[in-house]
């Protein structure tokens, strides 16, 4: 006969004001098997704690039911307690009155019946607990980086210098990312490359860092502290190690008018190209898509030119496989293509942009090595409208979330135009001014009234050309007005957007995404930098558009997660995961469909009765995260999920559906048992 | 010969009896037969959707399932009356909706037509294909503005195209021979029924749409709805020696490249002799 004992708290007034606490504990008490029931104003505390573990150990409990919060808080509280008093922590059970139950009532009389109802079901569930342990796993000590950018770079970075071997796998010809393509960075207005490229060049000379640039992660399997990747080494067409940067190679290269991608297609490159001048690796690549050579057969120029021989067209795409214990995942956002804004042109009007245009256009590095000019004939701007919210904040077209980014980078654009040609007038039509970081606010009102940008507040309806100028019309709700202004360039402040591939990637890791597609956090609030799958973090904008300081904050958190994992001699698995019972199991696997996590494969067994071996799932107790799904969808109920077994889960539910009886019963047979106050 | 159950509204019989008179033509002339719907009534117009959501939707109710008892799909040349109409054919899709009219109108709705405005019937590929055939006096020497105003575009799940750049009617003109230019005023408000409270302020937006229509080489504009093409002609300002802007309907535009009779398609003889004048001195180039 197990020996429940049931502990119900107050939380303070969280579950007391709605719910009579004495009443559930009196009541309880009468319950079949519940030796002991007591109350506490916050049974979490070290009070309350010791309470419990001095009726393990004076009534010789044997499964403990703690009525309070949600698991989520508490759960490992109270596994430890019991453990602490000898109890294995899988005996320990939470019904949770209070999310469930007090916050969401009023009426006392109703709560109380309903809190009474829960704790009965979960005794019910406590009843049939069992003890679990945990097994030890080892954990490969190197971690895996996808994404160059900024969050790559410092996550590597972090690793690295934790003493950690880290592979960073960059999918363009240089890492650097999108920071590489900013001009200045708010709201300091400090020259982004300046402060990234010694980043750059520290994580290309890091002993502990393996930097493989024009690569893509291609497969992960494994789990926590034990994946393997597939990577595929892309054919840079040029040899990585002797080439010397010179640049004899691309100045010769006959292919030039290449939309350059790093220059958002404002600019050109050549077919054999590096990116950008800062580049790491300086190394360059052949865009075999757009190359003479691959296309006709004829050319070679480049390998002419080499000084050092060092082009190789025979070069193969290289696959290597490799073992990691954690993956930092940082592939960065995509900028929205606004051509769905038919008012704004739809992508028509060359004097449209995009704000990252905008942002080579002004850079030195840039296609017009910093010279602000119109793309339409090369003229300079006398009137500059900047149009904020373009695709954020709109269900309709775009998307519901706010960037987060645009008003600031919006606000250092205009400064930045004003800085260098005073006399272009410059206008921002904006919603609201989201400006909430360090010195952010100042630096929106240093473009106001230092700078003299007009901040227009109200949204743009339309714009069309007049001439060679484009006519902006929008309202001005401050003024109550429609305005009209001529300008010779438009910027719009395109939203930020989850990758184009964030689904295909997502897929490869096997990680969640939310809404709106990008890679979802463990917890929103608690735990920001890790996935739900174990072993998989995220740093920058992949998880949700950031600026750069929180996107190195957030690299650093993903970096110091996975230090901490790999300071751990090994890992303890979870205890409560599915198993397949072969003997039941009829081979339908269902189950490896359903699961998540790729936890469950196919397998043979051999039946030792009929003599023959046939098909049946099988659970990796190392992947599987103890979800339930193989239980509920299993035909057969051969799979079965350890803590919530069937018998448990129904009891309860019986339990649910008939505790008027139960109630009833309990007050008449369950012998008279000693409740504390 | 196929047909289409046609619903003409109010205004193809009178203020715009040129656009009814072209529709006829024009369909005739294709082998199109659009059969009037047997005792139509008002479509509602602005006013009744103004009024109450059920009684707008039960007016033009009536006139899809009047459609519906002949088992041919309606079509409709005037923006309001496209629009109404296919908003009540939406609404019919809801079951409760539909019962709910059935009640008001005392008859059992069945499934609604699909309702289609006359742009869109010619646009089928099949149709201005024939249409293309049929050119005889391609209008190219004349530069068109094809303008749509609000109802053929908005709101987004009954207009007929892009509500911020449309091009189905620029389409169906360049395929027949005539030129349209590239302008940005197509979807811009010509004021609508403001012509008869507030007369200046539709004055103030026609002058705008017909500056613009100018600006990028319009010799004419060309529309699809009677009310545009009533504010346009009508409320356009004379000035000394400026020329009135010629505003007619695509069909009676297409009418004329097919060689119909200006007189069948109530196109002022002024304007056809320069729009064919014109285009004969192109044809002989």
């Amino acid at each position: 006969m197990a020996k429940i004992g049931v502990f119900v708290c107050h939380c303070g007034t969280n579950i007391a004001k709605t719910v009579d606490v004495s009443r559930v504990v009196q009541a309880s008490g009468r319950l079949p098997s519940v030796a002991h029931a007591a109350e506490y104003r916050y049974m979490c505390s070290e009070p309350g704690q010791q309470m419990i573990r001095e009726a393990i150990a004076e009534k010789g409990l044997d499964r403990i039911v703690v009525a309070a919060c949600s698991p989520h808080l508490h759960e490992r509280t109270f596994r430890n307690c019991a453990s602490a008093a000898g109890l294995n922590p899988y005996l320990v059970e939470m019904s949770n009155i209070r999310e469930q139950c007090s916050w969401c009532h009023h009426d006392r009389e109703v709560a109380t019946e309903r809190a009474y109802e829960q704790v009965a079901m979960t005794v019910a569930k406590a009843y049939h607990d069992t003890p679990l342990s945990q097994n030890s796993l080892p954990v490969e000590r190197r971690a895996l980086v996808i994404g160059g950018g900024i969050a790559g770079i410092q996550a590597a970075l972090d690793i690295g210098d934790a003493g950690y071997p880290v592979t960073l796998v960059e999918r363009t010809p240089s890492i650097g990312g999108r920071m590489a393509q900013f001009d200045k960075t708010f709201p300091t207005l400090d020259c982004s490359a300046c402060i990234l490229t010694p980043k750059m060049v520290e994580c290309a000379s890091h002993p502990n860092i393996r930097m493989l640039t024009y690569s893509e992660v291609e497969e992960l399997s494994g789990f926590i502290g034990n994946f393997e990747a597939k990577i595929r080494m892309k054919a840079r067409s040029v040899d990585l190690k002797e080439c010397k940067g010179c640049g004899d190679c691309w100045e010769k290269c006959p292919r030039k008018n290449i939309p350059s991608e790093f220059d958002a297609e404002l600019g050109k490159r050549t077919a054999i190209y590096v990116p950008f001048p800062q580049a790491v690796p300086n190394v360059p690549v052949i865009d075999r898509a757009n190359c003479i050579y691959f296309e006709t057969g004829k050319c070679g120029v480049c390998k002419k030119r080499c000084p050092v021989g060092c082009i190789d067209y025979d070069q193969q795409d290289e696959i290597i496989t490799e073992r990691f214990g954690a993956v930092v995942v940082a592939t960065g956002f995509d900028v929205m293509d606004t051509s769905v804004y038919g008012e704004y042109g739809g992508g028509r009007f060359a004097n449209i942009m995009s704000g990252l245009q905008f942002e080579r256009l002004m850079n030195a590095s840039g296609p017009t090595g910093g010279h602000l000019v119109r793309p339409s004939d090369g003229q300079e701007p006398r009137t500059v409208v900047f149009v904020q919210c373009v695709g954020s904040r709109d269900e309709d077209k775009g998307h519901e979330y706010c960037s987060k980014v645009c008003c600031m980078y919006t606000a250092k654009h205009a400064t930045l135009l004003k800085d260098k040609m005073p006399n272009v007038d410059a206008y921002v039509f904006y919603i609201d001014i989201r400006a909430t970081g360090k010195n952010y606010e100042e630096f929106i009102r240093r473009a106001q009234r230092h700078y003299g940008v007009q901040y227009v507040r109200g949204r743009v309806s339309r714009i069309y050309p007049e001439g060679d100028r484009l006519v902006v019309c929008g309202a001005d709700t401050l003024m109550g007005e429609q305005v009209q202004v001529e300008a010779d360039l438009v910027v719009l402040a395109s939203a930020a957007e989850p990758r184009s591939n964030a689904k295909e990637v997502a897929r490869m890791l096997g990680i969640g995404q939310d809404k709106d597609g990008f890679f979802a956090e463990a917890h929103p609030k608690l735990r920001p930098v890790e996935n739900l799958t174990a072993g998989i973090y995220l740093a920058g904008a992949c998880q949700f558009i950031k600026d750069i300081p929180d996107t190195v904050a957030g690299a650093s958190a993903a970096a110091s997660k996975v230090a901490a994992l790999f300071a751990k001699d090994h890992l303890l698995s979870e205890a409560q995961i599915a198993a397949v019972d072969p003997e039941i199991c009829r081979g339908c696997l269902q189950c490896v469909e359903v699961c998540p996590f790729s936890a469950i494969e196919e397998s043979t067994y051999k039946d030792p009765f009929r003599r023959i071996e046939r098909t049946v799932a099988k659970v990796n107790p190392n992947v599987c995260m103890g979800c339930g799904t193989c239980a509920a969808g299993c035909f057969a109920g051969a799979a079965e999920l350890a803590g919530f077994r069937d018998e448990q889960v129904f009891d309860e539910i019986a339990t649910a559906v008939a505790t008027e009886a139960v109630m009833e019963l309990s007050w008449a047979v369950a012998p008279e048992t000693e409740s504390e106050a | 010969m196929t047909t289409y159950a046609y619903f003409p509204g109010c205004s193809l019989n009178g203020t715009s009896k040129e656009y009814g008179a072209s529709t006829l033509s024009l369909s005739r002339a294709l082998g199109i037969e659009l059969e009037e719907l047997d005792d139509w009534s008002c479509c509602g117009a602005t006013s009744a959707h103004c009024a109450g959501k059920e009684v707008s939707e039960a007016l033009a109710a009536r006139n899809v399932a009047l459609a519906a008892d002949t088992g041919r799909d309606l079509v409709v040349p005037c923006a309001a009356c496209y629009n109404r109409t296919r908003r009540a054919a939406q609404a019919m899709e809801d079951r409760k909706t539909r019962e709910r009219l059935s009640q008001i109108m005392g008859r059992t709705l069945g499934d609604p037509v699909h309702v289609l405005h006359l742009l869109e019937l010619f646009a089928r590929p099949e149709v201005t294909e024939k249409l293309q055939a049929m050119v005889t006096r391609p209008l190219s020497g004349t530069k068109v503005a094809a303008y749509y105003g609000c109802l053929l575009l908005r709101p987004k799940d009954t207009g007929i195209d892009d509500p911020e750049n449309p091009t189905i009617m620029d389409g169906l003109l360049r395929q027949c021979g005539v030129e349209p230019v590239e302008w940005y005023f197509k979807a811009e408000c010509c004021g609508a029924s403001l012509a008869i409270p507030q007369a200046s302020a539709v004055e103030h937006l026609v002058s705008r749409i017909i500056t613009n229509a100018r600006s990028w080489g319009a010799e004419m504009i060309v529309t699809a709805c009677p009310l545009c093409q009533v504010n346009l002609e009508t409320r356009q300002s004379t000035e000394p020696g400026t020329q009135p802007m010629p505003v007619l309907y695509f069909t009676q535009v297409l009418g004329l490249a097919v060689g119909i009779v200006p007189h069948d398609l109530c196109v002022p003889s002024r304007v056809a002799d320069a729009l064919t004048r014109e285009a004969v001195t192109a044809g002989g180039e």
